[in-house]
This record gives C-alpha cells, structure tokens and sequence, in this order.
C-alpha cells in the first residue's frame, strides 16, 4: 500500500470536513477498499474511516412502514435484524462469508457500486431511497454504471431506506471463484407492481428488467417469465461465462426467485 | 502515526502505528502474536481470522488504527486459563482437524465464533460458517467433525473421514 494517514471521526459532519481534503477517501468497511489499496490501485493522502460513527449504524422502521439501514451498518447486523424484509435479510446473510460480513457495510457496498454486488439488486428492486449528509437520491436516479454512482467526491451514504414489498427473494448464481454474482436477480413483488433488477450481469451495472416486471405484475408466477429474454449484447463476457449465458441466466435466476418468494 | 491502544487477549496494549498498518502486522510484528497467520493477504483464507468486539474479522482487511479501543482476541488468548487447551482446540487434535497447521488459528477463531452465536450447528451449517477459511491440507471433513465434536454432537455420522 501507499502511505496515508487514518482518521476516524465519530459524527457525520467531522466526516465530511476531514472527506473536504484534496485526496481523501471514506473507509466503510474496507471489504473492497482495503484490498485495492492493497494492489495499489488507489493512492488516497487521506482516509476517514467512518466505522466510528454511531449515528448511522443500525436498523430501524420509519414511521410509513420503510425499514431504514444507516449507511455503516454491516451485512451480519443487516441478516439478523432486517427480520421485516426477509428477502433483503437473506441476501445480507450471504455476502462474503461470516468475517467479511461483520465488516463490510451497506453504505459502502452502495457507494462502490460493483457490478457484481449484491446490495445494488435489492436497492434498486425495492425502489429504495439513498440518504446522504445532504439530499436523497432514488434508486432509479442513484446507479450509474459500473462503479458509478450519483454520488459526490465526499458525499457520505448515511441511510438507505427500503419500502418493504410484500413478497421478495434475490437468487444469486454465484462465480464459483470469488463467489461473487455471476448473475443475482432481487424481485420485489409490492401492491403497486413488480420490480426486478439485475446484477452482476451488464456491463453498465445493476439493471432493471422491465419487459418482466410488466409480465410478473400482471401474473406473479414462473411461467409469467417464459418467453421473455434478456440480449446477450452489452453484458460482461469473461471466462467465467460470455455475454449469452448471464443473459440466459437472468432469466433463470428470475424465474427461481419468483417461485421462493415470500 | 497514529497512538492506538487496544485490550488484546485481555491485556491492555498500546503502540504507534502508520496508517496503512494492518491489524494483522501490528498483533504479529509490534506485538509478536504470531499465532494469527497471514495467508493470501487478499481476505479470502481466513487464516488471519481474530475476535474484535467478539466477531469474527479478518484481520489482514482491517487497519490497526480502526481498532483502537477495541477488545480483540486471538488464538493466544484461546487457551484454558491454565495454559491447557480450549474445547476447540482440544478437539481439533482429537480429531487430526489439522495437518500442515497453518489455517488452524484462522479455523478455531472462525469456530468459536459460529459456536457461540450457533451452540450446536448443523454439519451443513459449520461446512456453510466456514466458507471463508480455507484449508489445502485436510479436506476439511475433520474439521468439520472436531467443530461439531467441540460443540458436544456425536460425530459418528459425519461425512467421510
């Protein structure tokens, strides 16, 4: 790693003062962070761990039934206490393994954006809201493409907010390597329609698949999905799988995560 | 640099650490705790592994200076009171849970960690907790069987030896 210094503020606004620094980065749980520092594919002067921050650590219900996550707030805590969306529990439960998931957090997944995090499905699926130190991004507003996000240099995730649908599951085919997603599809079944976003797949990042939210809100069922296909064009070809089978694979993993929803 | 100062294995610590010092150099070089071994260095093989706070972490993914104030525990700190071997590791040699012994600390940190949220796992669970340490010498099946013995099951019916 290249040299820098480390702070660790412990309120918001300490943070972004010390993120105002010309080469400064914020640390969440350094899941990612720490070994691209490691390969030297980053060179902050400044770090600013945001791990000591109390305030945005933590789930709760907000008054209108969304289930809020603060933005330091780590898988591990996430699987055991999003017990109201179990669909977002679940695929908490199965980032990483047990010693990533008591580091990594949800605001830092958000904000590096992979194209092969979980995270990003669910957000995005639910139609959820990122709450930073100064506004609140909607989902269908905040991904960009691959690693980008509507994010500014130094803006914090303090919250992400989900509406909790009625019915969800996010099926991962995961890289048997890295085990990362191959392809992970989150559908989110609410009163006013379906939502299924894509991820691991595209090379613009997560993706919703709209043909099929249309198929799926009109009858919530497997069969819903035959007939339907995703193009192979645009999506990550690699030697784990080419460009075709993720396309395939979206609808596989769409129609199995319809059929466990719950 | 940066003053931390941690309890680790009980004992109150402290030194002057960079910031890009790792929470594993700094147990293994300042406070010669070699017993947590660095493997890959990229978090993938888990043999770095230690407490901090009571959760499992590995600690080649984690700077020093983020667990200033922190409790951590490593495999030094996992022995009897007495100097005699814990449950765990007690185990882990009934068992021949190791063979080279490099991915042992990382394995009975991570083991201790799924016994105490999980009392009696499945062998599907401890195979599944384990996902994040890996072993090139046992196969893992005496692993397994030393976790699931550690924690008072009858081993007879686990998978092949």
């Amino acid at each position: 790693m290249y040299s820098f210094d480390i702070q660790r503020p412990t309120s918001v606004a300490d943070a972004v003062a010390a993120l105002g620094t010309d080469e400064a980065l914020p640390l969440g749980g350094g899941q990612t962070l720490i070994p691209t520092l490691k390969q030297r594919l980053s060179a902050p002067s400044v770090l600013v761990s945001l791990t000591g921050i109390a305030d945005i650590k933590g789930v709760c219900t907000a008054d209108d039934g969304a289930l809020c996550i603060g933005g330091g707030t780590t898988h591990a805590t996430v699987a055991r206490e999003a017990s109201s969306y179990p669909g977002l529990a679940a695929l908490a439960g199965n980032i990483g393994d047990p010693a990533v998931r008591n580091r990594g957090t949800i605001g830092g997944s958000v904000a590096n954006n992979d194209p092969s995090a979980c995270y990003p499905a669910a957000v995005l699926a639910s139609g959820a809201t990122v709450v930073t130190n100064n506004r609140s991004i909607a989902a269908d507003d905040y991904f960009q493409g691959m690693f980008a996000t509507a994010l500014d240099e130094g803006e914090i995730v303090t919250e992400v907010r989900f509406p909790v649908p009625e019915k969800s599951c996010y099926m991962k085919f995961e890289q048997p390597a890295s085990r990362f997603a191959l392809v992970g599809v989150f559908v989110a079944k609410y009163a006013d329609g379906v939502r299924v976003a894509v991820t691991g797949a595209s090379e613009d990042g997560v993706f919703r698949w709209t043909e099929a939210e249309e198929a799926l809100s009109a009858n919530f069922a497997p069969e819903a999905v035959d007939g339907l296909s995703v193009s192979g064009d645009g999506m990550i070809s690699d030697l784990h799988g080419s460009g075709a089978y993720r396309a395939h694979l979206v609808g596989v993993m769409t129609k199995r995560a319809v059929a466990a929803a719950s | 640099m940066t003053k931390v100062t941690m309890t680790v294995n009980g004992k109150s610590v402290s030194g002057d650490v960079k910031g890009n010092t790792l929470l594993t150099d700094f147990l293994r070089d300042d406070l010669r705790l070699t017993g947590t071994h660095v493997g890959c260095d990229t978090s993938q093989c888990g043999a770095c592994v230690v407490h901090v706070n009571g959760e499992a972490v590995k600690s080649c993914t984690m700077f020093a200076a983020e667990a200033d104030g922190a409790e951590v525990k490593t495999i030094e700190g996992m022995a009897n009171a007495d100097g005699s071997l814990n449950v765990i590791q007690q185990a882990f040699q009934e068992h021949h849970g190791l063979q080279c012994g490099f991915c042992t600390p990382g394995m009975v940190m991570s083991a201790a960690a799924l016994l105490k949220e999980n009392p009696k796992p499945s062998e599907a669970e401890v195979r599944d907790y384990l996902e994040g340490n890996i072993c090139r010498c046992t196969g893992y099946h005496n692993i397994v069987k030393a976790i699931m013995a550690a924690s008072g099951q009858d081993v007879a019916a686990v998978a092949a030896e």
